[in-house]
Order: C-alpha cells, then structure tokens, then sequence
C-alpha cells in the first residue's frame, strides 16, 4: 500500500513559484473541460474557438484589452488590500461608486471641457477611496470584521445606484434605469481609429507600473507588507498599524473606483444597470492567480478577459453555454487556493509494509 | 537486562539538502531520565517530531517494548504510552481543570465520564505528589501548575514515558525541585522520560544518563552524568570550549532610566503596582521573577508598547508624556522582545527588511517615502558581516533562520544604532551556549561603554552571571532588589515566590 501526506516546506523553489500559477490554470481547463463534454460539445474545438475568437484579429485583441481593463484596476485594487491583510471583498461596490462619480461629474454643465476628464478620474478614485475607508475605520476603531462590512457594502451601493437610476437619474423619455449620459468632452479618448481602445486602458497599465513601484520601493508599501504579515510586530517597530490599513483601504477603494470611471468614461458614457457583471469580485481570484503581486495582475487580468470575451464565440459556435465563463473563473480561484498550498507544503509518498 | 521502553534506532530525517537526524539512536529502559542536550539546530525537535509523528523519518525504525511500531500523529504516539509536554501549553484557559483533562477522551458510550477522571487525579496525587485543584478555572493558575496539569494530563491517557522540552525555563526554584520529585517517582515506578534542556546544571542533577547531540548526530551518549563537568558536557554540545563571559568593575554614571510610582492595569496579579527603580550608565539591571508577575507589564512600558495609568517613565532625567514604540526608540531605548519570532520579528519577510523595520523612515534607508534598497541591503550584510548572522544571504526568509541567528538578527538591528538603554526579555531563551554567550558578550561590551541594560530573565544563571543588581518581581510589585553581591539563589528564590525580604 501507498500513503502519502503532507509535510511543511523548508525552502520553496523560484521555478515552483512561477510554475504554480500556470498549472493552477491548465487544472481549470482540465476539470471545465468535463463540462463542455457534458455540453455535447469536442473540448479541443471549444478551448481552440475560444481562444482563437480572442486573440485572433485586431479588433478582438482591442476588445480582450478593453475586457481586461477593469479586471486589472479591481485585481490591483484587491492586491493592495490583500497585501495589507485587508479583506477587501468590496472592489465591486467601490467600483459602482467610481463609475458614479464619473456619471455625476462628466455630466456636469458650466466646467470648461479639458476639466472633465481628470476631474471624472479624481472624483471616481476619491469616491471609491471612500467607500473602502469605511469599512477600515470600522475595523481598526472598531474591530468589526472586515470581510462582513466590505462584502456589505456591496450591496448598499447597488440598490442605492438602483434606486438613483429608478428615480432622479431614470432617463426620461425611453423610461430605461440609464444614468444621463457624459458630455462629449468627457467621453475618454479612443487610442486606435476605429475601435474601443480608450484612454482607460492606459490608465490601467501605469497604475500597474505605479502599484509595483509602491510595493517594492516605497516606505508605504514597505510598511503595507510588514502590517499585513505581522500588526503586532509593525506596531512594536513603530508603525502605526490603523493608518497603514486606512491608506491600504483608500488606494484600494481608488483602484476600483478608476475601474468605474473607465467603463464610464470609455465604454458606456453614462451609469446602468449591470455596468459591472461581478468585476468587482473577478479582481479578487485575478489577485490571487497574480500572488497578490502587481506585475502579475495583468498577465491573469488578460487570461480572464480572454475567457469572457471568447466564451461568447465558444458558444455560438459550439452550443455550450456561456455561463462557462463563470465556472472556469470559479475553479480557477480554487485551483490557485490548491496552488497556494503546494507553495508551503509538499507531498511525500511513502510504500507502507503491514508486519 | 530489562527489554526497552523505547528504542529509536538509526533515524534519519532530511530536509533538502540539510541532514537534520543522521543515523541517531537512542534507548529508554523502565525507570531512566535521559537528558536530551544540544544546541539549537541539532536536531532534538525533529528526533521528538519524528516521534509525534510530525516527520515521517526516511530511515530507522521506532520499537516500543521491543515491538517495531509506526507512529503517523500525535494520538498513534499516546496510544504507545508517549506523552509530551511541549514549551507552550496546550490548555484551554476559560476551561477548568477538570474539563481540561477531559477534552479528547471518550467515556464509555461517548458520554464523559467525570467520576473516573477524578479517580485517576486522585491516583496520580498519590503516586507522583502531582495535583491541581480540578474546580480551578486553568486561565488562574501559574505556569508552574499549568505545567503540573500538562504532566498529570499526559499521565492520564496513560503515558509510559514522558517527555519534557526545556521543563524549567519557567519554574522558581523550588517549583523545579519539586517537578524534580515527581520525576523520580515516575522513575521508581519503571516510566521513563526524557529530558530536553539546556541547563546543564538541572540535566547533572536530575537525569541518569544523556544523548548529547550536534549537528543531527548523537555525539556522545554518557550513562552516567554526575563526575562529568559543565564544561565538558558545554563542550560536547559545542564542539568547542566555553568560557564564561568576564564582567569587568564598572562604576555606574548618570541615571539613564527610571520608573517613578508607575502603575498600570493587567490582572491582579501583574499589573504594576507603584514601581520605583533607577538604572544608571554602565549597570546592568537584572529582573527576576516567575514569569506573569508584571515583567511583561514592565517591558511594554519600556519599549513604547502601554502608558503607565500612574506614575512616570523618565529617560535622562525626562519624564516620557507621550510614550509610543517609535518615540522611546528616538529616546536612545533599544529592545530585544521577549517573543522575537511574533513581536520583534516578521518572520515571513526578507531578512534586510527586518533588519531596517523599526527605522525605515531613517534618511539612510529612505527618501521622501523612496526606499533606498542599496543601502538597506549593504546594512543587512553589513551586520550579518559583524555579527556573525549564518543566513544564505540579506533575502532569506527571516523565518528559515534558526534561534540563535534570529536573535544575532534582532542584536544587529537595535546594537547598530548604539542604544543608551537596552531592555532585553528573555535575551538567551532558546538559545544554545556558543549563541547565548554571544549576546552575553554584546551585553557586557555595552555595559563597558557605559550604556545600561535591564534584563528580564527566567534563567538564574543568566541573571546572576550579568547583573549588577537584580530585582525581583512578585504580583506586580518590586518584591526586593540587592546588590549582586548580597544575592544567594536561596534568596532570590524566596523572594520570586512572594516571601517577604529578610530585615
């Protein structure tokens, strides 16, 4: 008989590191591809029409990119948060308050036209910025649980943007729950003629070259490590653990809150119903398939956009359903958890003789 | 001759490259106390690990009276009649006595059976002397009855052979001679246990023979103990000679720390009661005392972690209002924690950021918020260079380091920034001769200088070897201080235990 069991790590091998990710992701197409049989459908031909309809021509490459760029700002803002020990599972509404934000103020009459644009991307950071610090001041003032509040608020936002465009905001002539739309002087610039590719997309990139430089050379993100490995130890050194956790919380809520200025400002031009299908919550499987490090943000942002952008084709094609798209984004967040583990733990097979 | 209580024949153990049990053997026959000695790093945790289940070994076999056996965890192991008691307990303390001992048995059809627990209590007070109150909330007791609980509990699931990690650390002195006690009834009763320790002294006094272990290899098993020195059983754990450190005449200076009628909360037995003490320049002040008797209460206030609620803290002759971790550190206060791999250590972080955490905001390590990671780096290696940190380099994982170089770690950092003051608690814990003689090497050349240290310690030893003056704390309060000179153990001893100091 064979046995195995699991022993800590001593050392964890850089290959292994960059390696886990990568297996994290072919496991989920493994384990999804039992769906797609069920489906009725041949595994190859989807994942090669899936993959082939994102990446394949000009205008779906735009389009993957456009997908990936709230992905990007959420997955960036749950790094941030994570790295801190910060349970930010609020990018969703935080995002919906940015996307809010830039409604309000690219609708704004009497500003001179050139304004609009950093005032929309201000505003949106500084609105999601505050629906994240909430819930920090609640947990370092008052201990109350922070997955609860910011997970909470989610919801409060929704239905306070629900109950804004069934009312104040309800376009009036078609009746529809749709914001009125931005000025034509707030609309994002659009990069490349001819298609989607707007200005937020640039805005994610830098902030994911800014968020790395915070991590790794500033004071700031110094001390966002050492409070989230260890507050005891960071307050024994002299940090001051509540401030770290409110600046963590206010670059984070911000992240999200550009990912809704940019899919206001680039994509939709006003605020609806459903401007976010779960992005929000999308960032937080992109920051842990990244290993809550910045540069790898954009490589599973992409991979995720690729799945959502090519499960439409996959289906239309094939007749699997698009919901695929969720189940891989599910399996991967727990594939990665598995991951994660043989990160710290490894397995040793042992041949067992019964005397 | 008898068959064995337990024999561990040729276990290997590796982890990667690093052999941490090489071929390593051991027998225990009814009625030995086998001291288990060596330093940090030589392999006594991954032996007992392998024992418990923890590690699976990659060679040798473990034989239980003469049976070969297969030990997967921790129950496998009581089922064989080993029980453990480990450095930190393993209680629930807002349970009682009682329930404590009954957390994880079974009685007959599930239900817990409450009679025969009390029964076998009372059989193990009779046996061994060992008792705690069963109706005593375990969060009231001392370390010493909590130890006392850990051994009877142990006993009750019907351990044959007992082991004790580093019993004594915690103990008075008289609270060791009577744990002493019980173990030569359990001897006499044909248990065996193994003793691991660091304390020479205890193992010359207590056990009957002893595995001496270095670098994952026994390297000197004694069956008998009491003709050999201290220094030869040092030297056959170090590989080489130790000597002790030499405390040259100092005359203190100027009065560098000093704690005015301070008082704080805590439980009624640790918190602060109007404390008064003056440390002066080149002193080196020694606080004894069993541990939860206000020395962490005290530390917390040095070191910038609680207000006093009365009374003062005065640096050089100025009261400290406004007392935080960051302001004392800029009042010249250096700190060595009690607890280096939880408070003065993030053990998941690089080695170089743990060595600049406290003083990151430093202009030598950062500008405007800009780290300067060159600068960080040539420190840490800098210091590892001076003192002697054995790491494979500035970014390692500060948790892979063993004990010693922690502490070595922990010196460098708050050593480098030449300190006026430095607290230590608990300095050597853990730690094996060669590493302890170091940092109290580094003590001593600071006290040369002119700098002051207070030192809180559970080590008798320690502290009698260092200090110049040593107080003794008991139930918050300062239960009497003298001279080194006027100190006995016996004294010490009495007053640690709450007697009053004689007129």
């Amino acid at each position: 008989m064979i046995t195995f069991r699991m022993e800590p790590r001593e050392h964890t091998p850089v290959w292994l590191n960059a390696l886990l990710p990568l297996l994290a992701v072919l496991a989920t197409l493994v384990i999804c591809s039992g769906l797609i049989k069920m489906a009725g459908a041949s595994v190859f031909s989807a994942y090669a029409i899936l993959f082939k309809s994102a990446l394949s021509s000009k205008f779906n490459l735009v389009e993957t990119a456009v997908k990936a760029t709230p992905l990007i700002l959420t997955g960036l803002a749950v790094v941030v948060a994570f790295r801190a020990k910060f349970w930010n599972i609020g990018a969703e509404g935080q995002l919906l308050a940015g996307a809010m934000a830039a409604a309000y103020l690219g609708a704004l009459k009497g500003m001179p036209g050139w304004s609009l644009i950093p005032l929309m991307i201000l505003g949106g950071a500084i609105a999601g910025a505050i629906w994240a610090v909430i819930p920090a001041v609640l947990k370092t003032r008052y201990k109350v649980d922070d997955v609860v509040t910011t997970l909470l608020l989610n919801f409060v936002i929704d239905y306070g943007m629900m109950a804004l465009l069934n009312g104040p905001w309800k376009d009036p002539l078609s009746g529809y729950p749709d914001s009125p739309d931005i000025l034509p002087a707030a609309e994002f610039p659009i990069l490349l003629k001819a298609t989607r590719l707007h200005l937020g997309v640039v805005i994610a990139v830098v902030a994911t070259l800014l968020i790395w430089f915070l991590a790794r050379r500033t004071t700031l993100g110094f001390s966002i490590t050492a409070v989230g490995e260890n507050p005891k130890a960071s307050r024994y050194a002299g940090m001051s653990v509540a401030k770290v956790i409110f600046l963590a919380a206010a670059i984070s809520g911000g992240l999200a809150g550009l990912a809704g200025v940019g899919e206001v400002g680039g994509l939709h031009f006003q605020v609806m119903a459903g401007i976010s299908p779960g992005y929000g919550y999308t960032g937080i499987v992109i920051a842990m398939l990244a290993r809550l490090n910045p540069l790898g943000v954009i490589p599973a942002a992409v991979f995720f956009a690729v799945i959502i952008t090519g499960a439409e084709a996959m289906s239309r094609a094939t007749g699997v359903p698009v919901f695929l798209a969720d189940v891989i984004q599910g399996t991967a967040l727990v594939t990665m958890l598995i991951a994660l583990l043989f990160n710290q733990y490894r397995i040793r097979f042992k041949k067992v003789s019964h005397a | 001759m008898p068959v064995a209580l337990l024999e561990m024949a040729g276990i290997t153990k590796s982890f990667g490259p690093v052999l941490a049990n090489d071929n390593v053997s051991l027998t225990l026959y009814p009625g030995d106390i086998l001291g288990l000695l060596g330093e940090n790093g030589a392999g006594k945790t991954t032996l007992m690990n392998v024992l418990f289940g923890v590690y699976t070994a990659d060679a040798g076999e473990i034989r239980i009276n003469g049976e070969r056996v297969r030990i997967r965890n921790s129950a496998d192991a009581l089922r064989h009649g080993i029980g453990m008691v480990h450095q930190h307990f393993h209680l629930v303390p807002c349970h009682t006595v009682l329930e404590n001992l009954m957390v994880g048995r079974k009685g007959r059809g599930g239900r817990l059976n409450k009679k025969t627990v009390l029964e076998s209590l009372e059989r193990i007070k009779e046996r061994f002397g060992l008792f705690v109150e069963p109706a005593a909330l375990v969060g009231d007791l001392t370390i010493g009855e909590q130890q006392r609980l850990e051994i009877i509990k142990a006993l009750i699931r019907g351990a044959r052979v007992l082991i004790l990690d580093e019993p004594t650390s915690t103990l008075t002195p008289q609270e060791t001679e009577g744990l002493f006690e019980a173990l030569r009834a359990m001897s006499d009763e044909g248990m065996g246990v193994i003793f691991i320790s660091h304390k020479l002294q205890e193992v010359r006094a207590i056990t009957n023979k002893v595995v001496i272990m270095r670098r994952g290899r026994v390297t000197a098993t004694l069956d008998e103990v009491e003709n050999v020195s201290r220094h030869k059983l040092a030297e056959l754990m170090c590989g080489h000679e130790i000597t002790p450190p030499v405390r040259e005449p100092v005359t203190p200076g100027e009065v560098l720390l000093a704690f005015k009628n301070v008082g704080t909360g805590g439980t009624a037995r640790s918190r602060l009661k109007g404390i008064t003490f003056e440390l002066r320049a080149g002193e080196i002040l020694g606080i004894a005392g069993v541990s939860g008797n206000g020395q962490k209460e005290l530390s917390d206030i040095i070191s910038g972690m609680a207000m006093p609620e009365a009374g003062n803290l005065e640096i050089k002759g100025r009261v400290v209002d406004r007392i935080s971790p960051r302001y004392v550190q800029r009042l010249g206060v250096g700190r060595i924690p009690e607890d280096r791999m939880e408070i003065g250590l993030i053990t998941a972080l690089p080695l170089k950021d743990n060595m600049v955490l406290p003083r990151i905001h430093e202009p030598r390590f950062s500008r405007k918020g800009i780290l300067k990671p060159r600068a960080i780096l040539d420190f840490t290696v800098q210091q590892m260079k001076v003192f002697d940190i054995r790491a494979p380099g500035p970014e390692v994982r500060t948790g892979t380091l063993s004990g010693g170089n922690l502490q070595k770690a922990l010196l460098a950092r708050e050593l480098a920034w030449d300190p006026l003051v430095l607290l230590a608690d608990q300095p050597t814990r853990g730690l094996d001769v060669a590493a302890a003689r170091f940092v109290h090497q580094n003590f001593l050349e600071l006290r040369r200088k002119g700098r002051a240290v207070i030192l809180i310690s559970e080590d008798l030893e320690e502290l009698f070897t260092l200090s110049d003056r040593i107080a003794v704390m008991y139930e918050g309060r300062i239960n009497g201080m003298m001279p080194i000179s006027e100190a006995t153990v016996q004294k010490v001893g009495l007053l640690m235990a709450g007697m009053e100091a004689a007129a």
